[in-house]
């Protein structure tokens, strides 16, 4: 066993006392019900003891863990319990788990993104449970008279074995909670845990298969009101006026009023500007009466000019959203401009002018990818009640911390009359880390008086912008007379950010490498899209290194094993952003699983690897023909994401980046004439459907002892360089352009 | 505004709306039944699927004045205990990942194996294909189907 200390610096990883009787209990009898299922082995206990803000014990032995980040489907409402789960001891069974509300008090980083849940809180989780078990050891000793170091644990019981003495946790939960936190505390080897490594079932299973409420679109409040949007219909227009008289009148419709949803000078955040500040509120008793008075409503709009907005915080600086009506044909001109111009230099190794200059051959060639909207099955929406002295928000929020901040500030509150609390999300894929619409609702909420639910239809939710980015990458390989790769040159831009990592892979691999980077302004809005920048450079990156090897007659696999070799050997500069090893690792699981080296008539194959929030992936996409028809047949996944908590659960996650990134590269797309898209329903922007998904998905993990890292967005990006390289193969076309389908 | 008498899940409702609400709505909004979900509006997308006499229909495109006294079955009404054999495949197969979705396609599930008791993987990807699944489910979603099968 390792002792870990409870603290970093001043800060304590665990906190027994709670504020203002927040944190651990669920503020609200709709929540609660969702913590339960009917078929919970032990009955409730008639009093809970709070060892830590973690977890609580029933005076039966029934445990209560609170999952402090949100959930968006990446599972950590079961997987992060079972981190606490391990360290406590005690049987998965006996665990209940309870989503926790927004309490910095207590808990840190409750954000979903980044694919940081699970490394970030790896240790912070598990040293709640050891510290409660060291607890309940020291309540058992002073009960029993003797030393601690005397008592194990085993399955929620404490064990002295000398006097053939057993206590369940719940016999002394009640004077564990009142102990002090222990300064350090002994953690598990991982030899020897027998929790975390073990498939555990999701825990809402049960309710989200019979349809019981869990998500923030079935939140209800006696007296809630139902609100919707109009926002302009074109990215560069604002509301020039608007006439409600008629629609005011319509069955069920409460007010129909234009609000803002900042106060004057307020400063806003990255996290909670949209592209329309102004919009057009509509309220009324249910969701179909504001639907049908929605459309009823006269809307005049005009052009906006430039606006400029000046950002606080993280990304913060001046953002300017220019005044023109963006149209795509317009951005992929502009886009090519930028890439035949020198651009900013951002990482310089050798001497890559020389090198391309004394080149024998040189392989160029461009990609692109467009828009896309994230389009979370749940569109959004968002609970407020919102009075004088206090807000209280209920929904669907990657970010809940960011936007108490703002909300607060809106409504001159401190922190604390600002109360937050998650449900389950509908998907998240990066859309609600961008909580304007927690604005949009308590702004509403406040000048209605009235409880409020907010729902976005699915056009509002595809058409107001948050996109992911539309990129643009050239590249440029020098090879000598013996087929060597002797320079790499990377230009990458796009509206309205760059795609480029410049110190990953190759870097660090080839002599002489140039990165320029370079964007265009535009004022329709972008944010994180599952595994940003790297969803279009990881596809770029490994379609042009799959041409290259071509280029120079080498097999894919050997050209990258060998880029590796060097970059572990002899690494070209010291800022190279991944582990050579690793990355050389998951392909040599690939190709060893795949069965790379044999031949298989009537297989076309493409390989890929990428690298991006911390896990590595390799992928090989097998193309078969059936019936005239190219169907993918199997896709291998080798992963090392270090440790695996939740086995099963991992691969459910990897299995949908797989089909998540085949079906965004192949068929999605948001397009725009003159400020406008020109897809608003799933009728116009194709998702990836039954039929179109991989017939097979195998998955191989890299066995380690590492720190676990995530899996939300690392097995997204690799799988559409895959994809081209084996469509490839499969039609003898090279995919430059996604979407692949109409490229 | 008129007054419509619904069977849902084999109770009686009488409810007031417009003629032109759909049942999507009126379950969500009025039966307190969410287990029904919203996703597109225009029957593009099936998280709204319900059973209109044990077929699968997209609600959010059935008007309450177009029902009559037919039957409706939702999520909520499959089974008495959350054990119909897709309910439970679902379960054994740890399918859901946010989960919005899966109401709509274990209603679809259920109606393809209402009419065909044991349907090919061909026409198991037809029968779903107007469900999507934005978390790409969709590997373990033909399992559970087969395993329902099965039991």
């Amino acid at each position: 066993m390792t002792k870990q200390k409870t603290y970093m610096g001043r800060r304590s990883f665990i906190k027994t006392s709670v504020l203002s009787g927040g944190g651990m209990m669920v503020a609200f009898s709709w929540l609660a019900s969702c913590n339960l299922t009917t078929d919970q082995i032990k009955t409730l206990p008639k009093e809970w003891f709070k060892i830590n803000g973690f977890l609580k014990i029933g005076e039966n032995g029934l445990v209560t863990i609170m999952s402090p980040n949100p959930e968006i489907g990446q599972n950590i409402k079961t997987s992060m319990p079972m981190l606490v789960a391990e360290e406590l001891d005690v049987d998965w069974k006996d665990v209940i788990v309870e989503q926790a509300p927004l309490n910095t008090d207590i808990f840190q980083r409750q954000i979903a993104g980044g694919s940081n849940s699970i490394s970030s809180s790896w240790m912070p989780l598990r040293m709640a449970g050891a510290t409660a078990r060291f607890m309940l050891i020291v309540a058992a000793a002073k009960k029993w008279g003797i030393s601690a170091d005397e008592i194990t644990t085993k399955s929620g019981e404490l064990y002295h074995k000398a006097s053939d003495r057993k206590i369940g946790y719940g016999d002394v939960a009640s004077s564990a909670a009142q102990l002090k936190v222990p300064k350090e505390v002994s953690l598990k080897d991982i030899s020897g845990f027998t929790i975390i490594g073990t498939s555990r079932k999701n825990v809402d299973g049960k309710k989200i298969v019979t349809g019981q409420p869990l998500f923030g679109i079935d939140y209800k409040e006696e007296g809630m009101l139902i609100a919707m949007l109009i926002h302009p219909p074109a990215f560069g227009m604002k509301l020039k006026s608007f006439d409600a008289s008629s629609t005011k009148k319509m069955p069920g419709i409460v007010d129909v009023f234009e609000f803002n949803n900042y106060k004057e000078n307020q400063s806003k955040g990255s996290f909670d500007l949209s592209a329309h500040t102004t919009q057009i509120a509509v309220v009324g008793n249910s969701t179909w009466e504001v639907i049908q008075a929605k459309k009823a409503v006269k809307v005049e709009w005009e052009e906006s000019g430039e606006v400029t907005h000046e950002i606080r915080g993280w990304g913060g600086g001046k953002r300017i959203f220019p005044s023109k009506l963006e149209s795509t044909q317009d951005h992929l001109k502009q886009m090519e401009e930028m890439s035949l111009k020198k651009q900013k230099v951002v990482r310089k190794d050798g001497d890559p002018k020389r090198a391309f200059k004394n080149a024998d051959r040189i392989l160029e060639r461009t990609y692109t990818c467009p828009f896309l909207a994230h389009n979370t099955m749940e569109p959004m929406n968002f609970f407020a009640d919102v009075t004088e002295n206090f807000a209280r928000l209920v929904g669907p929020i990657q970010t809940p911390e960011f936007m108490e901040a703002a909300i607060a500030d809106r409504f001159n509150l401190s922190k604390e009359n600002v109360d937050i609390m998650m449900t389950r999300m509908g998907g998240g894929f990066g859309r609600r880390l961008y909580g304007h619409f927690m604005l949009e609702t308590a702004v509403i909420s406040k000048k209605v008086k009235s409880p409020i639910k907010l729902i976005y239809t699915r056009e509002d939710d595809m058409t107001s912008g948050t996109y992911r980015p539309s990129y643009h990458v050239r590249y440029r390989a020098a090879v000598d007379k013996n087929n060597n790769v002797t320079a790499f040159h990377v230009r990458a831009g796009g509206v309205p950010e760059s795609p480029l990592y410049a110190n990953r892979f190759p870097a660090g691999a080839i002599e002489n490498y140039l990165a320029e980077s370079w964007t265009i302004k535009s004022n329709i809005t972008t944010g994180a899209f599952r595994a940003p920048r790297s969803n279009f450079i990881a596809s770029a990156e490994q379609s042009f290194l799959d041409e290259l090897s071509e280029f120079i007659d080498k097999d894919p696999m050997d050209f990258r094993l060998e880029l590796f070799e060097k970059a572990i050997n002899n690494p070209i500069g010291k800022q190279n952003d991944y582990d050579a090893s690793r990355y050389a690792g998951v392909l040599k699981l690939v190709k060893e699983k795949s069965g790379w080296d044999t031949d298989k008539p009537g297989v076309s194959r493409g390989l890929a690897a990428y690298f991006c929030h911390k896990s590595y992936v390799a992928n090989v996409v097998d193309i078969v023909n059936k019936d005239g028809k190219q169907v993918i047949d199997k896709v291998y996944c080798a992963v090392d994401c270090g440790i695996v908590v939740n086995p099963d659960s991992a691969k459910n996650l990897i299995e949908g980046g797989t089909v998540d990134g085949i079906g965004h590269s192949m068929y999605s797309q948001i397009t725009f004439k003159d400020g406008t898209p020109e897809q608003d329903n799933f009728n116009g922007y194709r998702l990836i459907r039954h039929s179109e998904s991989p017939k097979n998905i195998e998955i191989y993990f890299v066995e380690n002892s590492i720190d676990p890292t995530g899996l939300g967005e690392p097995p997204f990006p690799p799988v559409m360089g895959a994809l081209a390289n084996a469509l490839y193969k499969a039609s003898g076309k090279r995919h430059y352009n996604q979407p692949f389908s109409v490229s | 505004m008129a007054n419509f008498k619904l069977n849902v899940n084999g109770k009686t409702h009488n409810i007031d709306v417009d003629p032109s609400t759909p049942i999507l709505w009126v379950l969500r909004d009025h039966l307190n039944l969410v287990g029904t979900k919203f996703g597109c509006g225009i029957a593009q997308c099936g998280a709204c699927s319900i059973h209109l006499n044990s077929m699968a229909v997209r609600s959010c495109q059935l008007p309450v004045a177009s029902v009559g006294n037919g039957n409706i079955t939702t999520i909520e009404g499959l089974s008495e205990n959350g054990d119909h054999p897709v309910q439970k495949a679902w379960i054994e197969n740890d399918v859901p990942q946010c989960g919005y979705c899966q109401s709509g396609q274990i209603m679809q599930a259920a109606s393809l194996l209402n009419s065909n008791p044991n349907p090919t993987d061909e026409e198991i990807e037809s029968a779903m294909d107007g469900n999507l699944c934005r978390c790409g489910t969709y590997i373990r979603i033909k399992k559970a189907i087969k395993r329902a099968v099965k039991s």
